[in-house]
């Protein structure tokens, strides 16, 4: 450590305002805080600090998602397997291809999003702000594994610069800067975002793998099935070579899908991770999975082949596609969702019910929850006002009485 | 009569450093002792004396500019050794040495104070008037407007902080004198809010407060958001009960009290005490000999780790002379990667530091422990502030200097001190008790 520091201090005046370094001033400083906590202390107002701050509370939020994001790399690999007619499932090799699928597009949005991040906090003469680090990391968890490395670098590049950093930076953005990344890349290229080629690879990566996918395979993802569903049929689910999946299957989530989103016991893994240390907000969440219960049971006892995803149970809607993960990991973004604590119960609940619908009664769309959770982040201030507003009218009465 | 107050949100931190028993109380003769104007917000000082002269207990020294009666007053005789200017000549301090011999005064006559107006002038000349707060802006009150109620507070409940009602519960006599002469100031009622179960007993004329729960509870701007919130238009004065006996003691025999009762507390505080000396003593006197003699960077503050101020090693106590408090600066270590710590003995009210759930006593120093950020998180504030106000709104409704929602959001009931637990627990670090402070300021110019 102390040699550490010292090689800190050694090389620190080169970035300094007179050193030669100084254009990475700010690159310097985000490592220098990275490695050891900064000595500034306080110059008004309280003495003491609370320990926490915004890096430990982003790599909480990391760490929560490290289990969908193993799960994800297991989940790759057995599609493949499976896509290929394989009969054993050897875990390391399961693990070794879904690594070495996933490996480059985290390197892709974090080389993307950071080097965007460290030129404008240069730029501002700012320091580094950590936001990117959680959203760095769900990018890649919400898109089909087979999505090409340069769509994610524009897509990536898009919502960084024009969802966060022309609005000021982490903490000023309206819109969920990871979300708005997966809506970029499923409107401008939805060739590659959605359909059933795009959710499992078929293809060796780096000579792991196999090459050849039996006969009747189909990659489509339970709710892609629905959406490609003529509407006098008997809908079942099916994984992708043609066997029946159940609730169980889709709760520990080995079918296909984007790459973290389809275990929902990783995903509750990580909620109950961000419940307990509090980062997360327990009244989104709640209510996310309220409304989206709430209206999946509307659905359902309204059922219609006209709709066939209003067949689906509520256990059932609540486990498929990305409504549990955006419930936990999305929703609960603090700075794109309501900031009070009323609002919280009312934005949760319309993000579970309008992904629900969105996912039943718009058959163009076969996922709700990305869409439903942006809807929300642009109301997210409307409630908020409300409930300032029933505030002020309490002040206002108040005052009423005494005059 | 008296009223039960249960605050259930809120904080007490767990710091190193508090008094064992405060039934030892030590005396300490200050060398020199100071008045320092920034104490007194709302206060603009006039010097009434100069360098080298000589002057006795209770003299004025300095007067306020838009109000000449309102002065602040000598804590002892002595002699002036200095009226130290700052930037712009603003007035810093007035400093004391007291004279060795402190003869007692002669020509002390006991007041007759009958009406409001004798009251009002005999407090302002006393330098009383200046130890008083008024809501809305958290200053000393202004002459022209009446209050509608007066809260005093005999309970202290920052960390580290000791019963201030202790001292002087037992002089009922004095105690009451005072709530007799606020009462005379206020056709509303004199509010004196103490600890449940404290040794303060009824005072004759005052309506009681008792109060249960974590800190803020003792700060005033709870109590009265809790028992009568301050509309718009409306006045609060607000006063400690040390300055309510001083009024009583003043009233009785007609010589200010200027004894205090200091709290001496911290980790880096070898002994922690209760310390009486004079208001305005030099924090040389009372800490010389009692400092932990080990490497570390110290840091004074006059007053709580909260909302207390950071002196100099020659500094002096500030304003309310209750409290001081010494811990370790902090900018003398090096802490690896101190994000991702599972460290036990990292204060934390988040639950993602192990710390949390072991409510062992914390030796925190005065490092940020982050950078400072926008706001992230929500909910921070309110969590801590048991009043009915939106804080993160109206600080942002402050920082973009907008006067109609300030107001809408309650700007007159608060004070910078009731944001001060959210200040401490805010990821974001964000500097809300300067905020609130400034906001304060503007207002008043701007609506003035």
């Amino acid at each position: 450590m102390k040699q550490l520091r010292k090689l800190l201090d050694r090389v620190k005046p080169h970035f300094e305002s007179e050193g030669k370094l100084h254009a990475f001033h700010s690159v310097f400083d985000g490592f220098e805080t990275f490695l050891f906590t900064p000595k500034s202390t306080s110059t008004s107002g309280v003495h003491i600090h609370d320990s926490i701050d915004s890096k430990r509370t982003m790599i909480i939020v990391v760490v929560a998602l490290l289990p969908c994001l193993l799960f994800g790399m297991y989940n790759t690999g057995y599609q493949h397997w499976l896509a290929t007619g394989a009969t054993e499932f050897p875990f390391w090799s399961l693990m070794l291809y879904g690594f070495l699928a996933v490996l480059p597009k985290l390197l892709t949005t974090y080389i993307v999003g950071l080097g965007i991040e460290f030129i404008v906090a240069q730029w501002r003469k700012e320091e580094i702000q950590e936001g990117f680090l959680v959203t760095g990391i769900l990018i890649p968890l919400i898109c089909p594994v087979d999505t090409p490395l340069w769509m994610i670098a524009i897509a990536t590049a898009f919502s960084v610069i024009f969802v966060k950093e022309i609005f000021g930076g982490t903490g000023y953005n309206i819109f969920n800067v990871a979300l708005v990344t997966r809506a970029f890349l499923f409107f401008a290229y939805p060739a590659s975002m959605s359909g059933d080629k795009v959710f499992v690879n078929t293809a060796p990566i780096f000579g792991v793998g196999n090459s050849q996918v039996v006969d009747g395979y189909t990659g489509a993802t339970p709710l892609g099935q629905f959406a490609s569903q003529s509407s006098d049929q008997a809908v079942v689910l099916t994984n992708t070579v043609g066997e029946q999946i159940t609730t169980w299957d889709m709760f520990f989530g080995l079918i296909p899908g984007s790459f973290g989103e389809t275990s929902t016991l990783c995903i509750l893994i990580g909620a109950m991770i961000l419940l307990f240390t509090g980062i997360a907000s327990w009244r989104i969440i709640l209510s996310v999975f309220a409304g989206g219960a709430v209206m999946s049971l509307i659905a359902n006892v309204f059922n219609t082949p006209l709709y066939p995803a209003s067949m689906l149970s509520v256990a059932d809607q609540l486990c498929l596609g990305g409504f549990a993960f955006a419930a936990v990991f999305m929703a609960t973004d603090p700075v794109t969702a309501c900031r009070t604590n009323v609002g919280k119960y009312i934005y949760g609940f319309l993000i579970g019910v309008f992904a629900i619908l969105i996912r039943v009664y718009n058959t163009g769309y076969p996922e709700g929850a990305m869409l439903a959770v942006l809807l929300m982040n642009a109301f997210a201030p409307l409630i908020d006002w409300c409930v300032v507003q029933s505030n002020i009218r309490r002040r206002e009465r108040r005052l009423k009485v005494v005059k | 009569m008296s009223l039960n107050l249960r605050i259930k949100k809120g904080l007490d931190i767990k710091i190193a450093g508090a008094i064992a028993s405060s039934e030892t109380v030590v005396k300490v003769s200050p060398k020199t002792v100071a008045v320092v104007p920034d104490d007194f917000p709302g206060f603009t000082p006039k010097v009434e004396v100069k360098d080298g002269d000589n002057v006795t207990v209770g003299q004025p020294l300095l007067h306020d500019k838009h109000d000449e009666q309102i002065k602040l007053v000598a804590p002892v005789s002595g002699t002036v050794k200095g009226v130290v200017r700052g930037e712009r000549r603003k007035i810093e301090r007035v400093v004391i040495e007291p004279a060795a011999d402190t003869a007692t005064q002669s020509d002390v006559e006991i007041p007759q104070l009958s009406t409001a107006e004798e009251v009002a002038k005999f407090l302002k000349n006393k330098g009383l008037w200046a130890m008083m707060r008024q809501r809305p802006y958290d200053i000393v009150p202004s002459a022209m407007a009446k209050p509608r109620d007066i809260f005093v507070t005999a309970i202290d409940s920052a960390p580290l902080a000791i019963n201030p009602a202790e001292f002087i519960a037992a002089d009922k006599e004095a105690l009451a004198k005072g709530v007799e002469l606020l009462q005379m100031l206020t056709k509303g009622k004199v509010y004196v809010s103490r600890r449940h179960n404290s040794a303060l007993s009824d005072i004759e004329g005052a309506e009681m407060v008792d109060i249960e729960g974590p800190h803020p509870a003792g700060n005033v701007g709870v109590q009265i958001a809790n028992i009568s919130p301050i509309n718009k238009g409306e006045t609060i004065w607000t006063l400690d009960a040390m300055t309510l006996w001083r009024i009583g003691r003043a009233a009785l025999t007609g010589v200010v009290p200027t004894e205090a009762y200091v709290a001496v507390v911290g980790s880096e505080i070898a002994k922690p005490q209760v310390v009486c000396t004079t208001i305005g003593a030099d924090v040389e006197s009372i800490v010389s000999g009692n400092l932990k003699a080990d490497e570390r960077n110290k840091r004074i503050i006059a007053g709580n780790v909260l909302s207390g101020t950071k002196i100099a090693a020659d500094g002096y106590l500030r304003f309310p002379y209750r409290q001081l408090t010494v811990i370790p600066e902090g900018n003398d270590v090096d802490e690896f990667m101190g994000w991702a710590s599972i460290s036990l003995s990292k204060n934390s009210e988040s639950r993602s530091f192990p710390g949390h759930f072991f409510k062992k006593i914390f030796n925190p120093d005065a490092r940020l422990k982050g950078g400072r950020r926008a706001f992230i998180m929500s909910g921070e504030y309110d969590r801590y502030l048991p009043m009915d106000i939106m804080s993160e709104f109206l600080i942002k409704a402050i920082i973009g200097r907008d006067i109609e929602q300030m107001e809408k959001l309650g700007i007159y009931e608060v004070a910078p001190e009731d944001f001060a637990l959210g200040e401490y627990a805010d990821t974001s670090k964000i500097e809300a008790q300067k905020i609130v402070r400034e906001g304060l300021d503007y207002l008043r110019k701007e609506l003035e």
